[in-house]
């Protein structure tokens, strides 16, 4: 299992002069889309390495790993997002970990990216056009130059339902 | 003592410990509203405490402290040294009382009114009384570290006091303690008394051990408690500290991470024998175990904190409820985990006034009429046994009515009439488990409400514990609980399902089953449930992969096919197989809980890592059973049901495989038992082997003659026993037991065969038990032979013999010449079947039977219409002529020696067509073709 601890890269990358009016995101991107949580709530950049899976569990729980005596649950954000197509299976998706609850789970992606650090005056809440599962899990977008950052809403995106 | 009044000491102490620090600090800074605010709080906390625990003089006390520290922090009254030494003595008074209070549990008797009046003099803004007291105690702090030999020099006024106070004691010659001591003390002056108290603390806080020595004898006497509880009072602070329980839990998790690391690490150096890692891992796994033992052993209380409430409680009760009752508490030491010791206090507690309630008599009077003490016992006991703790809780009282289960079940619709009448009282005392379920004709404050052992059991079966009852009409009930010692860390078997690993608790493992379609137990399916023969008995099953959804697709899809394991699990009084692909070893696991969003997942009771760090998840047998469904449960139950009533029809067979690959069967009822024989222990004797047996020589009777069966080295042998005569049937293997309907469908032309019946939907030969004891014994009968041809339509024979033995042979023999038989132990039975209005065709009787024996139950029946036209054929191994005249005399209509198997049917034939024949029959003459008479006929052939 790679891990890496997230705040100290957090820490190493730049930073803006006024912390209150900036925010510093790990970033991921699923497909082409570029996602970001606020550095805060992670705990661990991993691989996710011996999924353990939970017959019956939803499908989006991919099953249970063990991080230093931890027991985490993976959820697949593809599976989450409403994503259709499959992941490249030649490509290991990494896992976000991050704590809810008291309990931590591990959001797989496709590719982990940099920390950023994003001042918050780029922040937009959502379009009005984004998708409605996706509205869902966006607490708002953040404008970079090339390309759009989705806020990541944490706990509305591990707020999965067992369904019967 | 009760755990809540150690709580309270134990608050108290640190409580008063804090108010000496702030107070002196108070005094410091009389305007800081924050430390003045603190030491209300706490003085009202005792009070407050006091109050609950019915402490009357300690709250009196702490209740005018309160009121003057009231007024100082309502800025009404102004802080001075005075009143701060007064509220000193009072806090100094408590700690008296409270120091008594931890010695003997009880609130020592005294009169606190001088010291309450001054507070309340102070509260009402009138200067203190009594200058020279409290100038002297206002020094006390300052000289609290001097020799108490000092202090008595030091303090004229104390000392003066002190040896009054011993002068009077003396006088009296009166230990304090007495109550007469107490009353003289009550008389004493406010202001002495006060002076008194404040001594007996000064005392207390004394720091040498010389202290009480250095003070006259008597006056030692006068504050022992205070002198003794100083002793102890350090005792308690030195010997436990508080710690939160979220520090032992988080200890806990540490510790039980570190056991999964060492077991992993374990795996890692298991199977390298050179390793340098060896003995430095043995002695970390060592200290690891030593240490999980500590941290368990911090979490561990004794049971006895859980009962402490009972006595009041069960004194309580026996007043409102006007019985008399005892209640024993055996093994109170017995410690278990904290956590699990709050979930089962509710539950006992609750069992307890059931007891009381229900268990016992409702009156003194009914117990004596019942021939008991009149004072009911309950028994509470507790004990260590492999890894769990027992309880039980067992009444002297009157059982469980199982009349009033029944009745109350069929009104509540929890079971039909026909399920009732086949259910044994122990499936009946289940009943009360369930919800809505009381008998209690009333509802009383104590129980009757319906919410109670379905709650208990619930209770219980969420700590992975188990509840089983059992009742005895007239002498009692005892419950028997059985619960983990701890939590945390359970011992729990590991299976494979389509390679997934999950983790059962050990405690619902009841066996662990090997099926495949030619081992003793298999599987088979009724309408697509799976189910297991096992031991007789029908036990539902649930494949893991199934119910997982995680069948691989190319997976056989017929269980019965492949050999499978099954871990046949228990809950509550459910028994139910889980099919699994693999079982590997029990390891000690520690439960986690589970993510929220699997929480639904009734299933799974929690998660773990194994020692090789992987994650399994732990099922819950309760969950999976609940998962099976009432409807194939509550069959199961009724199919038990009806087992356990002996039905005429039903009979067990055994099956068995000999010469050949076909399955045999016998009635299970003749064999006495099922020996597995070295071939080395037997002996070639006269023609036929033997074995030693019971310090007999049993004579082993091969099944197939020309079997080689010597040859293998051991060998399965069904025991054959009447009086001490035993004949060893050596057959291949055992297969199953199984219970059908003796329903033997033709007669085989084949030595050694009765006939095949159809057995759990199979034909199978049905053995002639007979023949191969006659191969053992010739005379073990007297003869072999074969019946005639079944007559066209089944007759029903009575068969009446008290040897089960004979019954069980004669049955099936019967059965196969075309007879329904219906067997009887006695006479008496038989005639229970005539009340009943049953009819048979014949009735064959033993002669020699206990109680009315067959001379008498011949003379019966022939002398009652009912039955006197039905052939009476007597049985009888005494062959006298002087008995068959006798017999005839009875109104026996035939006579055959037991032996005679042949000819006895032959008898019964003809007797029925005779009687069919003629109308009536008066003279019970025999009839000339009854060869049955003639003595050579029932002589060994």
């Amino acid at each position: 299992m790679i891990t890496a601890d997230a705040s100290s890269r957090a820490q190493a990358a730049k930073r803006l002069p006024m912390e209150d009016e900036s925010t510093d995101y790990v970033t991921f991107r699923m497909g082409s889309q570029m996602f970001g949580v606020p550095v805060q709530r992670v705990q661990d950049i991993l691989v996710p390495d011996r999924i353990a899976p939970v017959p019956l569990a939803p499908t989006e729980v991919r099953g249970l790993i063990n991080l230093r005596g931890r027991i985490v649950t993976v959820i697949d954000v593809r599976i989450r997002l409403g994503l259709k197509d499959q992941r490249d299976p030649a490509s290991r998706a990494m896992g976000v970990t991050v704590e809810s609850g008291h309990e931590l789970y591990t959001l797989l992606v496709d590719h982990v990216g940099d920390v950023i650090t994003l001042a918050n005056d780029s922040f937009e809440s959502n379009p009005a056009t984004i998708d409605g599962l996706w509205k869902d899990f966006s607490k708002g977008v953040h404008r970079l130059a090339d390309q759009l950052m989705v806020v990541l809403d944490i706990d509305r995106l591990l707020d999965i339902r067992v369904r019967n | 003592m009760d755990d809540l009044l150690q709580e309270f000491l134990t608050e108290a102490a640190e409580n008063l410990a804090i108010l000496d620090v702030e107070l002196v600090k108070f005094e410091q800074n009389p305007n800081d509203v924050e430390i003045l605010k603190n030491i209300f709080r706490l003085v009202h906390t005792i009070k407050g405490t006091c109050g609950f625990l019915g402490l009357g003089r300690l709250e009196a006390v702490a209740h005018a402290g309160e009121n003057v520290l009231g007024k100082f922090r309502d800025g009404e009254l102004t802080v001075t040294p005075n009143a701060v030494t007064l509220i000193l003595r009072c806090l100094d008074c408590i700690r008296s009382i409270l120091s008594t209070l931890e010695e003997t549990g009880q609130e020592p008797a005294g009169d606190d009114s001088g010291l309450i009046a001054e507070l309340n003099a102070l509260a009402a803004g009138e200067a203190p009384a009594a200058p020279a007291a409290p100038a002297a105690a206002y020094e006390e702090p300052h000289n609290d570290d001097q020799a108490p030999v000092l202090n008595e020099r030091g303090f004229p006024v104390a000392a003066e006091l002190l040896a009054e106070v011993a002068s009077a004691l003396a006088a009296q010659g009166i230990p304090p303690q007495d109550e007469a001591d107490d009353e003289r003390r009550a008389k004493e002056s406010a202001a002495e008394e006060a002076m008194l108290a404040m001594m007996a603390a000064e005392e207390q806080r004394a720091p040498t051990v010389a202290a009480p020595a250095s003070v006259p004898a008597p006056v030692q006497k006068a504050a022992p408690q205070a002198a003794a509880g100083e002793a102890k009072d350090s005792a308690v602070a030195a010997a436990s500290i508080r710690v939160g329980v979220d520090i032992l839990e988080n200890l806990m998790t540490l510790v039980s991470e570190l056991v999964l690391t060492r077991n992993q690490l374990l795996q890692m150096v298991r199977g390298r024998e050179d390793s340098e890692f060896k003995t430095p891992l043995q002695r970390l796994s060592l200290i690891t175990t030593e240490l999980q033992e500590g941290v368990m052993k911090s979490r561990m209380q004794p049971i006895g904190n859980a009962w402490s409430k009972l006595p009041r409680i069960v004194r309580d009760l026996s007043v409102e409820l006007g019985k008399k009752v005892d209640l024993v508490m055996q093994g109170a030491e017995t410690e278990l985990d904290r956590q699990l010791l709050e979930l089962i206090k509710d539950p006992l507690t609750h069992m307890v006034r059931n007891s009381v309630d229900h268990g016992l008599e409702a009156t003194a009077k009914d117990r004596v009429a019942a021939g008991k003490n009149d004072v009911g016992t309950i028994t509470l006991k507790a004990y260590h046994e492999g890894g769990h703790i027992i309880i039980s809780i067992a009444d002297d009282g009157r059982g469980l009515n199982a009349e009033k289960i029944r009745a109350k079940a069929l009104a509540n619709g929890l079971a039909t009439e026909t399920e009732l009448q086949t259910m044994s009282d122990h499936q009946l005392y289940q009943f009360i488990f369930r919800a809505g379920f009381s008998t209690a004709e009333k509802v009383t404050n104590v129980s009757g409400r319906g919410v109670g052992m379905d709650v208990v059991r619930s209770n219980i079966e969420k700590i992975g514990g188990t509840i089983e009852l059992r009742s005895n009409p007239g002498h009692g009930t005892i419950f028997t609980i059985k619960i983990p010692l701890t939590l945390a860390i359970v011992s729990a078997l590991v299976v494979e399902c389509a390679k997934q690993r999950f983790a059962i608790p050990q405690i619902n493992v009841l066996e662990l089953v090997r099926a495949s379609r030619n081992s003793e137990a298999r599987i088979e399916e009724i309408n697509h449930s799976p189910v297991l023969r096992l031991r007789n008995r029908l036990l539902p099953l649930v494949s893991l992969n199934r119910l997982m959804q995680i069948e691989e697709p190319d997976a056989a899809a017929d269980l019965a096919d492949d050999s499978r394991s099954i871990v046949i699990a228990q809950v509550g009084n459910t028994k139910f197989g889980m099919i699994v692909d693999r079982v590997f070893d029990t390891e000690e696991i520690v439960v986690k809980p589970v993510s929220h969003l699997l929480r639904s997942l009734s299933v799974y009771s929690g998660n773990t890592i194994l020692g090789d760090g992987n994650v399994i998840m732990i099922l819950d047998p309760h969950g999976i059973a609940d998962s099976l469904g009432n409807a194939q449960l509550e069959e199961t139950q009724a199919a038990e049901a009806a087992k356990t009533q002996t039905s005429e029809s039903t009979a067990s067979f055994l099956l068995f495989r000999a010469g050949g690959q076909e399955v045999k069967a016998i009635p299970l009822g003749l064999v006495t038992r099922i020996e597995r024989i070295p071939a080395a222990n037997a002996e070639y004797t006269q023609g036929r082997y033997v074995v030693q047996y019971r310090d007999h020589l049993m004579p082993l009777v091969p099944f197939n003659e020309t079997q080689d069966w010597h040859q293998n080295e051991t060998h399965s042998v069904l025991v054959f026993t009447e009086k001490d005569r035993s004949v060893g049937l050596v057959v291949d293997a055992i297969v199953d037991i199984v219970e059908d309907r003796m329903d033997i469908a033709l007669t085989a032309n084949q030595p050694g065969l009765l006939g095949s019946a159809v057995i759990a939907g199979k034909a199978i030969d049905v053995i002639d038990a007979g023949h191969f004891l006659t191969l053992g014994f010739h005379d073990w009968f007297g003869g072999v032979g074969h019946a005639d041809a079944a007559p066209s339509d089944r007759r029903e024979a009575l068969l009446v013999d008290d040897s089960l033995f004979f019954r069980n042979l004669m049955t099936p023999y019967l059965t196969a010449a075309g007879w329904k038989v219906t067997t009887c132990k006695d006479a008496e039975e038989a005639l229970k079947l005539r009340e009943a209005g049953r009819k048979f065709s014949v009735i064959v009787s033993d002669l020699e039977m206990p109680g009315l024996g067959g001379m008498g139950f011949a003379r019966d029946v022939k002398a009652d219409p009912r039955w006197r036209e039905t052939p009476f054929v007597a049985l009888s191994a005494l062959a006298t002529q002087g008995i068959v005249e006798k017999s005839y005399d009875a109104g026996c209509d035939h006579y055959v020696a037991k032996s005679n198997r042949e000819e006895l049917l032959r008898t019964m034939n003809q007797a029925v067509s005779n009687a069919a024949s003629m109308e009536v029959r008066n003279s019970p003459t025999p009839g000339p073709q009854d060869a049955a008479l003639q003595p050579g006929a029932w002589r060994a052939a």
